[in-house]
């Protein structure tokens, strides 16, 4: 049986005035990956931040509605939204390593956290760093400067800066869209690898790409979610007839 | 394309202008405050008191004066500053009340210097009752300092990109975490650099300390925080304008500004240095 990990609840969206997410609900499977596809603009990088609460940083933006994660609405005005950062990992659309060592990096997390030991800081960050199938290629130079490695490489970097903290959730935004198609499958088998452990979702504009990668799939457009299925069902039978014409391309 | 070309080089030849001048009367200024400063400077000079009216001896108190105030300034405007800059910047809302303090920062940091020396005296001297002294020379010209440190401080963080900030808070970090393992080491560089050269300026600033507790002539050191004291630019300006025998104590005055710019650029040089090594230590 598939375990609800996140169930969102007519969750509303404002920038100001401007409304860019209207009336979501659905419902996030556990240990799968949930793809998110849409056209520029129709509001999946705020949906997905609207997950960890990175939306609380922005002036003048509002959430209304439930997002629930394990049972417990992540909005509720008694909720420490450090802990749930902390539960909800994030890797953003643009990599955004730090100006410090690679070994910092990974050990960022775990040093905000408290944590002291250093050998089990030492553990983790070699874990991180396997799992986010980096490790061979930096292990030799963890006190470099991460702004050192390539644009893939500190994509995955940044992949591995979020495992370290052992989160239950990743978020991912569009997290090959600067990549190679050599680092992209990289990135792709790292998901399929990671799911065993993790739940997932990822935004896409690569229609090939969530077709691959997600076992669901969720279609957005103008803020409004149109479609959500089985991957297979998304692309091979859709419900509605936009979708169709979004995934095979045949509008703007 | 002929007249493209000459067009560019008109241009770059105004311009090449513009720093021409501006070096040559740097060159023509130094010049003249080495040439006729430089033959006074000696160890005596620089360490001993002031004699007979000031028409001999050093500016040994004067440089210590100078030196006292310009370190409490720092004291006040430095942990200020940044500290406003860091609430400014990172934590207060975007309202109609941090616009207008803003602006208000803003405005502070073009009021004339002798305004702040008016206030500082009512302030240090009259109210809290420090008398004229070094503490309130020192005070009145940190606050001068203050809208100086604030913007360059800002601008420091302003710099420091938004995605350090996002990044370590999705890692779990909470606000002030982030700021200071993930925004205050890379601006701080820049924040230095701003404060120190405000304190440069303020170290070379008269008006200020005229009223608050720059003496005229005290040929011994201050004995406290509460004392009066001499000062290089006070000094300077007695020489060059107020003292009885302004041609014979020339010597010393062009002396007198050569130490001060001196200890300017060394102030400067210093934020220089600052900078660059706190950079290479950041990018290794
Ligand atoms: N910080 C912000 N302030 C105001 N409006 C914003 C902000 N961020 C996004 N928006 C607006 O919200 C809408 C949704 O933006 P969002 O970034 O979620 O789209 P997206 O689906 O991720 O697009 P893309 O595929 O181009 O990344 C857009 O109309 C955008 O202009
Ligand atoms: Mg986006």
């Amino acid at each position: 049986m598939e375990n609800v990990k996140i169930r969102v609840g007519d969750f509303n969206f404002y920038y100001g005035k401007a409304q860019v997410l209207k009336n979501i609900s659905i419902d996030i499977v556990e240990n799968k990956v949930t793809g998110i596809i849409g056209p520029s603009g129709c509001g999946k990088s705020t949906f997905l931040r609207s997950i960890n609460r990175m939306n609380d940083t922005i002036i003048g933006a509002r959430a209304q509605g439930r997002i629930i994660i394990d049972g417990r609405n992540i909005y509720d005005e008694d909720v420490d939204v450090v802990e749930i950062r902390r539960k909800v990992g994030m890797v953003f659309q643009k990599s955004n390593p730090f100006p410090k060592t690679i070994f910092d990096n990974v050990a960022y997390g775990l040093m905000v956290n408290g944590v002291k030991d250093k050998y089990y800081i030492q553990d983790r960050v070699e874990k991180s760093l396997r799992d986010a199938a980096i490790w061979d290629e930096v292990k030799d130079r963890l006190n470099k400067n991460a702004f050192e490695l390539s644009g893939g490489q500190q994509q995955r970097l940044c992949i591995a800066r979020a495992l370290a903290v052992e989160p239950q959730i990743i978020l991912m935004d569009e997290p090959a869209s600067a990549l190679d198609p050599t680092a992209t499958l990289k990135i792709e088998e790292l998901i399929q690898e990671l799911k065993k452990k993790y739940t997932i979702i990822i935004v896409t504009h690569n229609m090939q790409q969530a077709a691959r990668i997600s076992d669901f799939t969720v279609f957005f457009m103008l803020g409004e979610l149109i479609e959500y299925n089985i991957t297979n069902i998304i692309f091979t039978k859709p419900a509605k007839k936009i979708t169709e014409d979004y995934i095979t391309g045949r509008f703007g | 394309m002929k007249i493209k070309q000459f067009k560019e080089m008109v241009g770059f030849g105004i311009l090449r202008l513009c720093v021409g001048m501006v070096i040559f009367i740097l060159v023509i200024i130094l010049y003249d405050i080495i040439s006729k400063g430089i033959g006074i400077i000696s160890w005596k000079f620089l360490t001993a008191m002031p004699k007979n009216g000031m028409t001999e001896g050093g500016i040994f108190p004067a440089i210590v004066g100078t030196v006292l105030t310009t370190a409490i300034t720092a004291l006040l405007a430095i942990p200020l500053g940044m500290g406003c800059a860091i609430y400014l910047n990172e934590y207060a809302k975007d309202t109609l009340i941090t616009r207008l303090i803003r602006m208000a920062i803003r405005n502070l940091a073009g009021v004339p210097s002798i305004v702040y020396g008016l206030f500082g005296v009512i302030l240090f001297v009259e109210t809290l009752n420090f008398g004229t002294c070094i503490l309130s020379a020192g005070l009145t010209l940190g606050l001068m300092t203050l809208p100086w440190t604030i913007t360059a401080s800002e601008e420091a963080l302003k710099n420091v990109p938004n995605s350090y900030r996002e990044g370590a808070l999705a890692l779990g970090a909470t606000k002030w975490q982030s700021i200071k393992t993930n925004v205050l080491p890379y601006a701080i560089p820049g924040m230095l650099t701003g404060t120190i050269l405000g304190l440069s300026r303020a170290a070379g600033e008269t008006a200020p300390i005229l009223f608050t507790g720059a003496a005229f002539y005290l040929p011994f050191l201050p004995k406290s925080l509460f004392s009066q004291f001499m000062a290089l630019p006070y000094h300077l300006y007695i020489m060059s304008t107020q003292h009885h025998a302004i041609s014979k104590v020339r010597p010393i005055a062009y002396g007198t500004a050569l130490v001060l710019i001196a200890l300017v650029f060394a102030m400067n040089l210093f934020a220089v240095i600052i900078r660059y090594r706190l950079r290479k230590v950041r990018m290794e």
